[in-house]
């Protein structure tokens, strides 16, 4: 650096700490070397909020959450949305940057939920970093749901109607929330204009503060790596981790490979195929709401679906209480338990590289169950496979197995017959 | 501070009083922001009772009006509809009306004021979607073959008969909620209000 940019650069970290930033957080956090494919989500995951704040900004100067009838009878918010998509200049690709970046969001999130089970990210000591992610999950999921309502179509009114009758399942103080919730008696112009206001400040600050816990979290601890060993624990001379190199250059420059090989299949999306075949924008979305009149069949965007197949498993009353309160408890207890994996897993080794043949079926067939469920959450509950075998029995079986997963993990972790780990990274 | 110095009490004391105080203020202060996320007058106002006239609505025939933001059936049921209700009898969930989704006065079997006529709220009470009429009895109805006549909701296939009761294993918990309403005239209904005021 030549003297006079020194000169600027120590007149700054005078007043504020720049430099040692930098460094703490770039070029001196020392990231295990063998980070590989998996570790590509979280960066991913930081761009794709990035790309969502952006687009949602020029969004909201043209969108109006109005739920009244302009004099063509159309819902004002609903051709809000069809103004940007036809006469905004550039507004149907800012639109469908946004509409797509919700489903690549909850992508690059499940598969960086993934690589943190696969690995045993959650383990001591970074159960905090993962009950932080656990709650940048519920705002998303929250974000995502009160997005929705926002093109007041058919589905964003009637997906409302239903997720907010879930609250009313709640013993004594249920139907009482979910007028507070509403602000009416019915999902109305009160409702859209709260979720708008949700949507674009309340929730979005708490995301953004949750990630930079997150983040933060991670920088005081360190990354864990596919072999799940301390880099911490071997020092070189200097101090630094032996296994560690510095995130910056090497792996900014290797999520720059990320974001090119994310961008390209993202734009293809965007361009091609924004619809993503009915399950990123679903049809029905397409006809204005219509209080008096349901739509023939009602299913959450595909983000939701396993924990809505969570919901529906629940048929049976159980201790007084209808069957719908416990399909709320299901669902919700669904994404709460994640937060517990710190303290349900009982193995010595943290990676899936050695760790045992139990875990490693367990966890292939939690994988393929969580995919079923999202699939049949997406069908009406009369669906059947091949038109022989009923959708319902295997949800209630998957469902069920979702939380054994979880609830016998203590047992099993500890019992697994695991490899020894190394000392140091493997490469 | 050092540990072995000795804490100043009434120092102490005036810090948890004016804590105390702070906190107190703080939860006055969100009084009013909780206050409005509540409905606000003018949609109490749109949930206003809503009086209905009902000299034209024909034996087998059933009209739609809006309270609250839901529809509110009313249908003139004819002797053969009542009748299925003693067939229906074995076949739903709650025969007696025993859970609370209706007024003490429609706790009879037609779960109505005056038997022929049933007011009942339009929305499903699994997760609120609005059933379609299936008056029709038999293979006619598309329903099945031995269809009483009542309601199917299309979302997730519960059923209900001309008393809004639901069918055993169904989706939905509970019976067609029957909102107050009262006679204030022979023809005349006043849905939202009670009929004891």
């Amino acid at each position: 650096m030549t003297t006079k940019a020194q000169a600027v650069m120590d007149w700054i970290d005078a007043r504020f700490p720049l430099t040692s930033t930098y460094k703490a957080h770039l070029s001196e956090y020392y990231a295990p070397k063998n980070f590989n494919f998996w570790y590509f989500f979280g960066s991913l995951a930081l761009l794709v909020l990035v790309l969502q704040i952006v687009t949602g900004i020029f969004l909201v100067m043209h969108y109006k959450p109005d739920a009244s009838l302009n004099a063509s009878g159309v819902p004002v918010a609903f051709a809000s949305v069809e103004y940007i998509m036809r006469d905004v200049p550039g507004g149907w690709i800012i639109r469908y940057l946004h509409s797509t970046g919700a489903s690549a969001f909850f992508v690059v999130v499940y598969l960086h939920m993934f690589r943190g089970i696969l690995y045993g990210s959650y383990r001591k000591p970074r159960e905090l970093i993962w009950i932080f992610g656990t709650l940048i999950f519920l705002a998303l999921m929250a974000e995502a749901f009160m997005g929705y309502l926002l093109p007041w179509g058919q589905m964003s009114f009637w997906g409302a109607q239903v997720i907010v009758n879930l609250f009313s399942a709640i013993p004594v103080i249920g139907p009482d929330l979910s007028v507070v919730i509403r602000g009416d008696f019915v999902v109305s112009d009160a409702t859209l204009n709260r979720f708008f206001s949700f949507h674009v400040i309340a929730v979005p600050l708490v995301l953004i503060g949750l990630v930079a816990a997150h983040i933060v979290a991670l920088h005081e601890v360190g990354s864990n790596n596919p072999d799940g060993v301390e880099i911490k624990k071997k020092k070189g001379p200097d101090g630094h981790p032996l296994d560690g190199i510095p995130f910056h250059p090497y792996y900014t420059v290797k999520d720059i490979v990320g974001v090119v090989g994310f961008l390209i299949v993202f734009s293809f999306i965007v361009f091609f195929a924004p619809e993503g075949g009915g399950y990123f924008l679903e049809y029905n979305n397409f006809i204005p709401a219509d209080p008096l009149k349901t739509p023939p069949h009602i299913a959450p965007v595909w983000y939701f679906t396993p924990f809505y197949s969570l919901l529906r498993a629940m048929v049976w009353p159980l201790f007084g209480l209808d069957a719908k309160f416990w399909g709320v408890v299901a669902m919700g207890g669904g994404v709460v338990i994640i937060a517990f994996l710190p303290w349900l897993d009982r193995s010595p080794a943290k990676s899936i590289r050695y760790r045992g043949p139990i875990f490693k079926t367990l966890l292939t067939i939690f994988i393929i169950g969580f995919a079923i469920l999202g699939f049949l959450g997406t069908k009406p509950p009369s669906y059947a496979f091949f038109g022989v075998i009923p959708g319902a029995p295997v949800a209630q079986l998957f469902s069920l197995y979702y939380f054994l997963f979880f609830l016998t993990m203590p047992v099993w972790s500890k019992i697994d017959k695991c490899k020894p780990v190394p000392d140091r990274v493997t490469g | 501070m050092s540990v072995d110095q000795k804490m100043d009490g009434s120092r102490r004391q005036l810090l948890l009083v004016t804590s105390a105080a702070g906190g107190v203020a703080v939860a006055a202060a969100a009084v009013p922001f909780v206050a409005s996320l509540t409905p606000s007058e003018r949609a109490k106002a749109a949930g206003a009772p809503v009086e209905v006239d009902i000299s034209k609505l024909a034996p087998g025939q059933m009209m739609t009006v809006e309270w609250r933001g839901k529809p509110v059936w009313i249908i003139n049921r004819t002797k053969e509809m009542l009748d299925s209700l003693k067939k229906t009898e074995g076949e739903v969930s709650d025969p007696n009306s025993e859970k609370p989704m209706q007024p003490e006065y429609a706790k009879n079997e037609g779960r109505s004021i005056k038997p022929e006529i049933l007011v009942a709220v339009g929305i499903c009470t699994h997760l609120g979607c609005s059933p379609s009429d299936k008056f029709k009895t038999g293979a006619e109805s598309g329903v099945s073959n031995d269809w009483p006549g009542g309601f199917l909701c299309p979302c997730h296939g519960s059923t209900f008969d001309m008393a809004g009761r639901v069918y055993k294993n169904k989706p939905a918990p509970d019976n067609l909620e029957i909102p107050p309403h009262k006679y204030v005239a022979d023809t005349k209904i006043l849905i939202g209000e009670d009929g004891k005021a």
